[in-house]
């Protein structure tokens, strides 16, 4: 009974949708732009040398942007440029020519928080399309109303926006809407945090952030204590010696298993968290999702969620998962209050390069430490997707090796199926054999 | 010269009463369903008497509506709104766009005061808001005096807050943290959460410091460990010419809040009177130390720091 609700539902449901939401993937580098496109993002966002949050990460430079641009245009892919930060007095000067740098480089749009980087680029750079960041916390429609009036292209919803506020937004205003689906997740109101600054010194609104959330903290509670001649005041611990700590660490995201529901509420695009994490993590979070958001639109009315693309981001996560907001308010499920154990079981150990048919053989850059015997796993963004055992390796001069431990070292081996260029090989981590 | 505004939030009739007489200018009141981190409520029946009373004793009454508005809330702004302008209150104080737009169509020409907390970091963003009807901009807590004071002289035009006295939030999130925490532990039935429960966080590796935290209708709020202090500074702001000084009642006992409102209601009157000739009493901050909580240290913020990023 319920399965043929479900597609009445989706056969008579309100909005018939043709078009698919854009998959928005994070590059942290030039090398993850490349992998990203390839597994399937329709866009992907990066960010430059200044006015980015993520002053860590290996940001691109106009050169880079360039590159960048020309590589996704060829898969039909657009470039963003995360320059979200809030600006102080100082970071004024010099923001003209940064976003005419970016304009010039081809990029598509930028994504934005403070209001007076959306009113210079209007006026210095008005090719380039302007997308709120979810760091303004835009959680109603009249406010996505107010940035609509002026001139921006896109919102970028808070994370605490359930899935029927997303609806409501989206049926009172004419705007595209972006939301987060799979990733970390900041547990306070994105841009309402300054813990860094009071820890560290480091301003996390300009992308010094230190993370202080994930954290380990003790609560207490303080009560009169009138056992003196003078009333004081006595610290209670709401803790035992074995309780876990608390923190404010959230779980990821990962809504890979509502899709259609998010399909049906109209998002224009799902953005991917991590322009910190890994090639490996990028290419298999936007392989499962581009693999389901295809296969809903390939047949909506039969669409099944494939257990094996959950399998996949589960091997790429690094944190338990949940749903965030989507359905319900975080309960204490949904926060990581136990030590945390490394999640992701698998190794990114290999990048194939080359694939000779004739001989079955292929050439891999190595990406870290395997050596025959050890049981891999081969996965691409065109169906390529089995395990093997690693049999001889041999370096290109075909001099056979006991262990490819050379970042980077070429590596001719035999592989048991057919693969293609930016196929990936990864195998379960740990030493064992 | 105009004497800078001296500026407190109220959470009670009573304490609107008690500030105003230990000498605050401006008094800033709300409902939690509007406004955010509210030391208490005072209604819109309440203010209908003592708008006028703050009135006759030349103190104004702002009104709070700083929350991150929800869809939920949208349909209450208009009437909530047109009632607090016909009750003469002073400003709006808002901080999600969406009331711009809720102000535009209930409230015409009411004064507004952006406040969007830790994001409101340089001066073309405050003209920005100032452009849209805003006419002071309250600024983030963690800029230094350079930043606070060139600010001030780009915005001739537009006021400028700083707070100057209490304690400052770090970090806001929508989740029930410390209910969630206690749930974790299965501690559910002795839920403690609230403002008055006194509860804090303590880094593991910085045991000295003390974080107070409370949960409620918005979520959970996470507060600084130290209060700033810049009595003995604070005519470096005044040459500056910063419009209001912001004292943060929250977490303090009324008491408190009067003796540092009396301390820098002396010294603002004490510069106003003879800028010339004006000196630091050591005196107005000892009658605050007296009644300073011995576990909380007192600061200047970010004032004289500088951050990495």
């Amino acid at each position: 009974m319920e399965l043929v609700t479900m597609l009445q539902q989706d056969l008579l449901g309100k909005r018939v949708r043709l078009e698919k939401p854009e998959l928005l993937a994070p590059a942290g580098s030039l090398e993850k732009l490349k992998f990203a496109v390839h597994y399937g993002a329709d866009a992907v966002y990066i960010g430059g040398q200044q006015y980015g949050l993520r002053s860590n990460a290996d940001n691109f430079t106009f050169e880079e942007m360039r590159e960048g641009v020309e590589f996704a245009a060829r898969y039909g892919a657009k470039v963003f440029v995360a320059t979200n930060i809030y600006a102080h007095n100082e970071d004024i000067a010099g923001l003209e020519a940064y976003l005419r740098g970016i304009e010039a480089a081809g990029v598509a749009a930028i994504i934005v928080a403070d209001p007076i980087i959306i009113e210079t680029c209007k006026r210095v750079a008005p090719k380039l399309e302007i997308h709120l960041s979810t760091q303004q916390s835009t959680m109603n429609w009249q406010a996505v109303q107010f940035w609509k009036e002026e001139g921006v292209d896109r919102v970028v919803l808070a994370r605490e926006a359930s899935m029927q506020e997303i609806v409501d937004i989206k049926q009172n205003v004419d705007m595209e809407i972006e939301v987060f689906v799979h990733g970390a997740m900041c547990s306070s109101w994105s841009g309402r945090c300054v813990l860094s600054n009071h820890f560290t010194d480091r301003d996390s609104n300009r992308g010094g952030c230190s993370q202080s959330c994930r954290w380990k903290y003790d609560l207490f509670t303080t009560e009169e204590d009138r056992s003196g001649s003078q009333i004081g005041i006595k610290e209670l611990p709401l803790f035992n010696d074995n309780d876990d700590a608390f923190s404010m660490s959230s779980k990821d995201l990962c809504m890979i298993e509502h899709l259609p529901e998010l399909i049906r509420s109209g998002v224009d695009s799902f953005k991917i968290e991590g322009r910190m994490k890994s090639v490996h993590y990028v290419a298999t979070v936007v392989n499962a999702y581009r693999q389901a958001i295809d296969a809903y639109f390939a047949d909506p009315v039969n669409y099944e969620l494939k257990p094996e693309w959950l399998y996949e981001v589960q091997k790429a996560a690094n944190r338990p998962l949940n749903t965030g907001f989507f359905f319900d308010t975080p309960d204490h499920e949904d926060h990581i209050f136990e030590p945390e154990d490394k999640a992701a079981p698998y190794d990114f150990v290999g990048v194939v390069m080359e694939y000779d048919e004739a001989t079955g053989t292929a050439i891999i850059q190595q990406r870290n430490h395997f050596k025959p015997g050890q049981e891999i796993e081969f996965f691409g963004p065109q169906g390529t997707f089995f395990k093997q055992t690693v049999v001889d390796i041999f370096d290109e001069a075909g001099i056979q090796l006991d262990a490819a431990r050379h970042p980077l070292q070429r590596i001719r081996m035999k592989v048991e199926q057919p693969v293609k260029p930016f196929d990936m090989m990864r195998k379960k981590m740990g030493k064992a054999k | 010269m105009k004497k800078p505004e001296l500026y407190i939030t109220a959470g009670s009739t009573e304490q609107i009463r008690k500030y105003i007489e230990a000498g605050a200018d401006a008094i800033a009141v709300g409902e939690h369903r509007f406004g955010m981190r509210l030391p208490g409520e005072v209604t819109l029946d309440e203010l209908e008497t003592w708008i006028p009373w703050a009135h006759e004793r030349g103190a104004k009454v702002y009104i709070v509506v700083n929350k991150i508005m929800d869809n939920e809330q949208l349909p209450q702004l208009p009437d909530y709104l047109r009632r607090v302008q016909e009750l003469k209150a002073d400003a709006v104080i808002f901080g999600d766009p969406g009331v711009l737009i809720a102000i535009r169509q209930a409230a015409p020409g009411m004064p507004l005061h952006w406040n969007a907390e830790m994001t409101s970091t340089n001066y073309e963003t405050a003209s920005y808001w100032g452009s849209k009807g805003a006419t002071r901009v309250v600024l983030a807590r963690e800029l230094n005096l350079e930043e606070t004071l060139e600010i001030k002289s780009k915005l001739p035009a537009m006021e400028v807050q700083v707070q100057v006295h209490g304690i400052t939030n770090i970090y806001h999130s929508k989740r029930s943290l410390v209910s969630n925490y206690q749930a974790h532990q299965g501690r559910e039935e002795a839920a403690l959460n609230g403002l008055e429960d006194g509860l804090f966080l303590i880094e593991q590796e910085r045991k000295d410091e003390r974080y107070p935290v409370y949960e409620d209708q918005n979520g959970t709020h996470i507060m600084s460990s130290d209060d700033i202090c810049m009595l003995e500074n604070l005519h470096e702001l005044m040459e500056g010419h910063i419009d209001s000084f912001r004292i943060e009642s929250l977490l303090k006992p009324v008491e408190y809040n009067e003796t540092v409102l009396r301390g820098y209601r002396q010294a603002i009157d004490a510069y106003c009177a003879d800028p010339e000739q004006y000196e630091f009493q050591e005196e107005w901050l000892d009658a605050i130390r007296e009644q300073q909580d011995p576990r909380r240290e007192l600061t200047f913020g970010f004032f004289f720091k500088e951050q990495v990023y």
